[in-house]
């Protein structure tokens, strides 16, 4: 693993900072919404990785509990303070996005609202994991929450949405957006990508702290760190 | 030469970042008694509990009649008393209902024999009291008249003796006996001296290891 | 060596031990009445801190039993399992050739008769006070009626998680209360939807398949909940 990691490294710091500059600089300012909207580079791909990590930490968790496989265990529960992080950014971006747009910091609307019931169950699957003492039990518990967690959220998504249309009227839909030109969705695209190198680095850097500090009485570690 | 009715292979436990037992061999055939012993800490508890299934914080093999005791699960328990630390009676029940959920949990008991074992462990008379108006001492003994009610080959007796009086002490050494005599299988642990002396073997577990 | 099992089928079990909670339950017959004192309260609480006009009122109202009902069934979770883990009995329940999940079921089912069937029971009361129109009252009491067991059940796998921690209360609910929000917001649609006259079949068909899957999945997870913690 340690191999890969300069690989991506240089991946992310390329994708994310070309991603960067020409959304903020290059993409055409969008007619309605100034440039206010380039948020969107970042609101946008946070928001769809703190679901893929979601997903991610229950089947790495489902793997743990069924195949009994250490690493899984530990990839799972590096994921949960990641994706608590990715939701948050998700939701303060939004409402970055938000104030210039409609005039306030924050919106009922049914993605942003759904995207605050999954930082819930990422906080949930995180307090359980440092409650419970014993390392092995608490990575148990955290996949069987984290699964429970997976069947819910379709039904959740559903629910939140049925929700929004009963009470938003027909106002405005907040979740529609205007198709984009070429010239603003491919760096989007890029930025998207950006952000699962980022992510894929910041996972193995955890993943590696949590390894090191499990493991720490076997001998290779022992030797790594006579090494150094 | 028959497989052995209990079979640990290299087991290996860790808690709290000591090693209580590593590389742990023994096996445990029908009719021998063996008695866990070792200084307070060094795991017995934890050993009694990972041999009943209770605890899989273990590396290494658990087998009962030569199969995983996860895949044989339904046997094993069918097969299996344990007698923890906790003695499983409710508090808000009487003797009689506490044993009669444990024979509906435990299909090898019959509920006829209910009132001799209360009888045997010197709770005649008492089938009907809250066990919260007993002792502690008479919970505990509650807890043992399933040995009395259970037909299952395999005990594991985490300190059975404990709040017991002497001629308690002995009537259930005499019982652990029986127990093997009739082909039954026993593992305990216990702070008594043990007047058993035929079939029975020490399993000793040292000090835990410091672990750097 | 071993006498004929006694062959007790699976429905036995089932009824062997509801009875036996029940019978523990009402033993301690005090302890039931207060999760309908904090139901009760909790509503009280909504036209006293913010404001008792009835328009207001009874637009909320729905919302303000539903939130009632679902905090008040939290609160009653930790005792599930909390008392036979402390005794023992929790794992000679593990430690029993009988299938854990179907326990599981009968403890959670009489968990409900005790706790959400008299909240359902005492809901019009509060509907009563907060101005429900009377449209939306027996739309209020099926909505409870399908959806207090699914909390149940939900709340169960918080409660077999965290019975080993000693803060198991505050807990379960931070772990729980994402979960319950499609209850929520499927119940308050059921009685907003008969406040207004529109037909509820929709709302309680979804309400009953979202039960439905709550009867068959959560005992499976509370029954793996309960090995993990017992395990330790």
């Amino acid at each position: 693993m340690g191999k890969l990691l300069p690989w991506f490294v240089i991946a992310t710091v390329v994708l994310m900072g070309g991603g960067i500059i020409w959304g903020l600089a290059f993409a055409p300012a969008d007619y309605q919404q100034g440039n206010s909207f380039r948020i969107i580079y970042i609101h946008v791909p946070s928001a769809i990785l703190a679901q893929s990590c979601y997903m991610l930490m229950a089947v790495a968790g489902a793997i743990s509990l069924i195949w009994k496989m250490k690493v899984a265990d530990m990839v799972a529960k590096s994921c949960a303070p990641i994706g608590a992080t990715l939701a948050v950014l998700a939701l303060a971006t939004g409402a970055i996005w938000g104030k210039p747009t409609w005039g306030t910091w924050w919106v009922w609307d049914a993605r942003l609202t759904a995207m605050l019931i999954l930082l819930f169950l990422y906080i949930g699957v995180y307090t359980l994991h440092s409650a419970i003492e014993n390392e092995i039990t608490a990575g148990k518990a955290g996949a069987v929450l984290a699964l429970v967690g997976m069947v819910n959220i379709p039904i959740i998504k559903y629910s939140v949405e049925w929700w929004n249309t009963l009470h938003q009227g027909s106002t405005f839909t907040v979740t529609e957006r205007p198709k984009m030109p070429p010239e603003m969705w491919i760096p989007l695209l890029v930025m998207v990508v950006g952000f699962y190198c980022f992510f894929t680095v910041v996972l193995m850097l955890r993943t590696r702290a949590e390894i090191l500090k499990r493991e720490k009485r076997t001998g290779w570690v022992k030797e790594l760190v006579e090494a150094h | 030469m028959t497989t052995p009715l209990l079979e640990v292979k290299e087991l290996f436990c860790e808690r709290d970042e000591r090693v209580l037992f590593e590389d742990l061999c023994f096996s445990l055939n029908p009719g021998e008694i063996i008695q866990v012993e070792g200084p307070n800490g060094s795991g017995k508890t934890t050993l009694l509990r990972i041999l009943s299934g209770l605890s899989q914080a273990f590396e290494g093999d658990v087998l009962f009649n030569g199969q995983s005791v996860s895949e044989a699960r339904d046997e094993f328990l069918s097969s299996l008393l344990y007698f923890g630390h906790l003695p499983g009676v409710k508090a808000t029940l009487t003797p009689e209902e506490n044993l009669r959920w444990y024979c509906a949990l435990h299909p090898h008991t019959r509920t006829e024999g209910i009132s001799a074992a209360l009888a045997n462990v010197g709770l005649y008379g008492y089938e009907d009291v809250p066990c919260h108006s007993l002792s502690a001492g008479q919970n505990r003994r509650v807890s043992l008249a399933r040995l009395h009610l259970s037909d299952a080959p395999l005990w594991i007796l985490d300190e059975p003796f404990t709040a017991i009086d002497k001629r308690g002490v002995a009537r259930k050494e005499a019982l652990i006996a029986s127990h093997a005599e009739q082909g039954g299988s026993v593992i305990l642990t216990t702070h008594h001296e043990l007047g058993l002396r035929d079939n029975l073997r020490q399993v000793s577990l040292g000090s835990p290891v410091e672990v750097v | 060596m071993l006498n004929d099992p006694q062959n007790l089928s699976l429905t036995r079990v089932f009824w062997i031990t509801l009875k036996r909670d029940l019978m523990l339950a009402y033993r301690r017959r005090n302890d039931l009445v207060s999760p309908l004192m904090f139901f009760l309260m909790v509503a009280t609480l909504f036209p006293l801190g913010v404001s008792p006009d009835p328009q207001f009122l009874s637009q909320a109202a729905a919302g303000i039993v539903w939130v009632a009902a679902l905090l008040a069934t939290l609160l009653s979770m930790d005792s599930l399992f909390r008392s036979d883990f402390d005794d023992g009995s929790l794992e000679q329940m593990l430690l029993s050739p009988q299938p854990l999940a179907l326990l599981v079921f009968a403890k959670i089912c009489a968990h409900w008769m005790i706790s959400g069937l008299p909240l359902t029971l005492m809901a019009p009361l509060l509907a009563v006070m907060l101005f429900l129109p009377e449209q939306g009252m027996s739309a209020m009491v099926i909505s409870l009626l399908l959806g207090t067991p699914t909390l149940s059940l939900i709340g169960a796998i918080g409660a077999g998680l965290t019975v080993g921690l000693r803060k198991g209360g505050v807990l379960i609910s931070l772990l729980v209360l994402p979960l319950y929000i499609p209850v929520l917001i499927f119940g308050t649609g059921t009685v907003q939807a008969a406040s207004a006259g529109l037909p509820v079949g929709g709302y309680l068909a979804i309400l009953g398949a979202i039960l439905a899957l709550g009867m068959v999945l959560a005992p499976v997870a509370v029954a793996a909940s309960l090995r993990i913690s017992v395990s330790d």
